[in-house]
């Protein structure tokens, strides 16, 4: 009874025995607007003007301040100074009308997003300008053809090329590669499958000699291949040297990546009887494939890209050497050193189509690694699946496009079935 | 039934044959690589006996480079090295901490694909590439600069440059190349890379409940970064840091093609001329004869006791820290 005092007629109507649900009426006298979504987000309007007006203040004080009072030169300073006045203006502006708080919030937000658009200006400046500074080697094929055996200093550069350093940078990585992929994966594999102190002592020093100077890896080839073993500067001390520099970033990166395979994949494989050894080829490996590959490519990039180490090792030539073991060889980030050195500006343009070669090297060899990286266990099972389903419906149709055999009046079903499949 | 109590029972492992194997080959591996990693040690350390011996102490206090005539020492060196690394390590973290509070706090959905790809790209860049860009491209634009600073903030003791008055119109640029400022600019362009992705690792674990506990009682952006994000990930930020500076210490070409050497002791950074460690190798490495090499081996050394500390010191921050050193 009590229950719903504001309905008096429902208490009415209650010993028609029958219950009955009643709908609020809306009251016509009120009128309703219509509720329109706020925007929480979106650039009020004056915060865009204090922003453009802290600009333009910014830039007139500047160049009343590099023209008058310290002179500046170089367009680099003038945007270093204007950029501090915008910093000091805006804050000021943001500060008559907001309390501080606010005012920190903004300038924190300018700070951070102009620091990530400097960070990648600057980095996209480091591959274009080496691109259209190299674009008049790079247009001649004979820089992928040739090597510079005939070719003097003063040569123009549609002779010469580096295939000497290709071939040499393939060489090298092929060599550091051969050792740095079994030895890698079964020391992570150590790391993770047989843990205890000595594990974690080699898991420390491992870790660091991830920052290992690349020109102390070389300089360790150096001084145990070549000059306690007595062997030449070649193609595989410099091979050594990379391995020597790869070695632990490899290992890091597999650690890390047979880490992240879900102990309850471990376990049930575990659980089905299957012993440790099982267990890491049938479980571990196959999760951690993708992972891995990802890790291998990115030390190749790295392992390329190095020219200290084999600085030291390899020794220089202009001409082709195809053989490891004796004579030196060049690679390509040494051959972009030693083209640079020189005063001529044909050298020089050379030596910055090598490095487009080089960071070509690396960016196709970064892309396939991200490709390959995006690639998870679930996604590769569901594309084997889409594939297995487009052979069954390819198998359909080609069984029931099939010339008439003996049976035609069972091929149909056959069709059917195998789609299925 | 009641007094029959459950004992645990005791486990025995057996490992068959597969297993065994298996262990053993996976534990020959990482002895193999620890191996590898003391030869290092011990073949550097080996060669640069007879230099070291030479020298004894004198080798860590002498300001010159000539093993011939029996005078050398890593003092000068290790001054300009570090003061490469400093300035590398100054302009790196600014930009690294901005670009990975970008990345985890205010960039929308594609741009922070777009930028984490970038950043990545950028790590596996070959230095000599970034060598190219700073020799050929920054040099000269950074030189008003430098020349700029000199003349007005000369009388801070580090950005004095010798014969800049700054009263006189400066007379020519070439006073401001080939300094420790433009080394280290490419340097730190280097290792900023590197470290913006430990810093973004770190500062994308931060857990949400504790961002969304300080908007809720009214913070803004700002002051989430200040009161939750960067307390939250100081440890990361610290060991990558210090990783990157691991990094900055060692690298060989691109200060090699910058710098033009001096072998004293050269704190100006402004100024023309500066010297590392690992540029000194590349540089005399293939005129020496076997005292000089080994010498440099003795150089080799400190340069990579020193990055092995500042290294262990590195992983030690960043696994004690509370994001953990997952990354």
């Amino acid at each position: 009874m009590s229950t719903i005092p504001q309905q008096p007629e429902a208490k009415q109507r209650s010993d028609v025995g029958q219950p009955t649900t009643y709908l609020p009426q809306a009251d016509p006298d009120i009128v309703t607007v219509p509720q329109v979504r706020r925007m929480t987000g979106g650039v009020r309007i004056g915060d865009a003007l204090s922003l453009v007006g802290a600009i333009l203040a910014a830039l007139a004080l500047a160049t009343i301040v590099s023209s008058q009072i310290a002179p500046i030169r170089g367009f680099l300073a003038f945007f270093l100074v204007t950029y501090a006045l915008f910093l000091v203006i805006y804050a000021l502006l943001v500060w008559l009308d907001e309390p501080p708080s606010v005012v920190a919030d903004r300038v924190v937000a300018v700070l951070v997003q102009s620091g990530a658009f400097v960070l990648v200006l600057a980095l996209t400046s480091v591959l274009t300008y080496t691109v259209i500074r190299g674009r008049s080697a790079v247009v001649h094929s004979n820089l992928l053809t040739r090597d510079m055996t005939t070719t003097g200093p003063l040569d123009p550069l549609t002779s010469g090329g580096v295939s000497h350093a290709i071939v040499g940078t393939l060489i090298q990585i092929s060599i550091a590669l051969a050792i740095t992929i079994p030895l890698g994966i079964t020391a992570a594999l150590f790391l993770t499958e047989v843990p205890g102190p000595f594990a974690r002592f080699t898991r420390t020093i491992v870790e660091a000699m991830t920052a290992l100077p690349s020109i102390v890896a070389g300089l360790f080839i150096l001084s145990s291949f070549i000059l306690v073993l007595g062997f030449d500067k070649s193609g595989l001390a410099a091979g050594l040297a990379i391995t020597v520099m790869m070695l632990p970033i490899m290992i890091r990166a597999a650690d890390v990546v047979f880490r992240l395979v879900p102990s309850t994949l471990k376990e049930a494989s575990l659980a089905l009887g299957a012993g440790q050894f099982r267990t890491v080829l049938n479980v571990v490996l196959p999760t951690a494939r993708g992972g891995l590959t990802t890790a291998i490519i990115l030390a190749t990039a790295r392992g390329i890209g190095e020219t200290s180490p084999v600085l030291l090792t390899a020794g220089y030539t202009a001409s082709l050497n195809r053989n490891p073991l004796t004579g030196p060889m060049v690679s390509l980030p040494l051959a972009v050193f030693e083209f640079v050195k020189s005063p001529e500006p044909t050298m020089v343009a050379r030596g910055f189509g090598t490095a487009v070669v080089l960071m070509l090297l690396v960016l196709i060899l970064f892309v396939s690694a991200r490709i390959i990286g995006s690639q998870d266990v679930a996604k590769r099972a569901r594309r084997r699946q889409q594939r297995k389903a487009v052979r069954g419906v390819v198998a359909g149709l080609v069984s029931r496009f099939r010339p008439a055999t003996a049976d035609v009046a069972t091929s149909s079903p056959t069709s059917t079935r195998s789609s299925d499949a | 039934m009641g007094d029959e109590v459950d004992q645990p029972r005791k486990i025995k492992l057996v490992r068959d044959l597969p297993d065994k194997l298996f262990r053993g080959v996976a534990s020959a591996g990482g002895v193999t690589v620890l191996l590898i990693m003391l030869l290092v040690g011990t073949f550097l350390a080996l060669k640069a006996a007879p230099a070291l011996h030479q020298a004894g102490f004198s080798f860590f206090t002498t300001q010159a480079w000539n093993p011939d005539g029996r005078h050398f020492g890593v003092a000068a060196l290790l001054v300009g090295t570090v003061l490469i690394a400093l300035v590398a390590v100054t302009i790196a973290v600014p930009l690294s901490t901005a670009t990975a509070l970008y990345i985890t706090e205010y960039a929308p959905g594609r741009m922070k694909t777009i930028l984490i790809g970038v950043i990545d790209l950028m790590a596996a860049i070959p230095s000599v590439v970034y060598g190219l860009w700073g020799f050929f491209f920054l040099q000269s634009r950074l030189a008003p600069v430098a020349a700029w600073i000199a003349q007005h903030f000369g009388w801070i003791p580090i950005f004095k440059v010798k014969g800049v008055d700054g009263h006189q119109p400066i007379s020519s640029l070439t006073l401001f190349t080939s300094s420790t400022l433009i080394a280290g600019l490419v340097v730190g362009m280097m290792i900023t890379p590197v470290i913006t992705s430990i810093m973004r690792e770190v500062f994308s674990q931060v857990p949400v409940g504790e961002r969304e506990a300080a908007l809720g009682l009214g913070g803004t952006k700002a002051g989430v970064i200040r009161t939750v994000v960067l307390p939250f990930g100081k440890g990361g930020m610290i060991g990558g840091t210090m990783l990157g500076l691991g990094r900055a210490l060692g690298e060989t070409i691109a200060v090699y093609m910058i710098i033009s050497p001096v072998f004293t002791i050269q704190p100006h950074i402004l100024q023309s001329g500066a010297i590392s460690v690992s540029s000194l190798i590349a540089l005399q490495f293939a005129e020496s004869n076997s005292f000089g090499l080994s010498a440099l081996m003795a150089a080799g050394l400190t340069l990579f006791l020193i990055t092995l500390l500042i290294n262990f010191a590195a992983s030690s921050v960043v696994a004690r820290s509370r994001s953990g050193a997952s990354s």
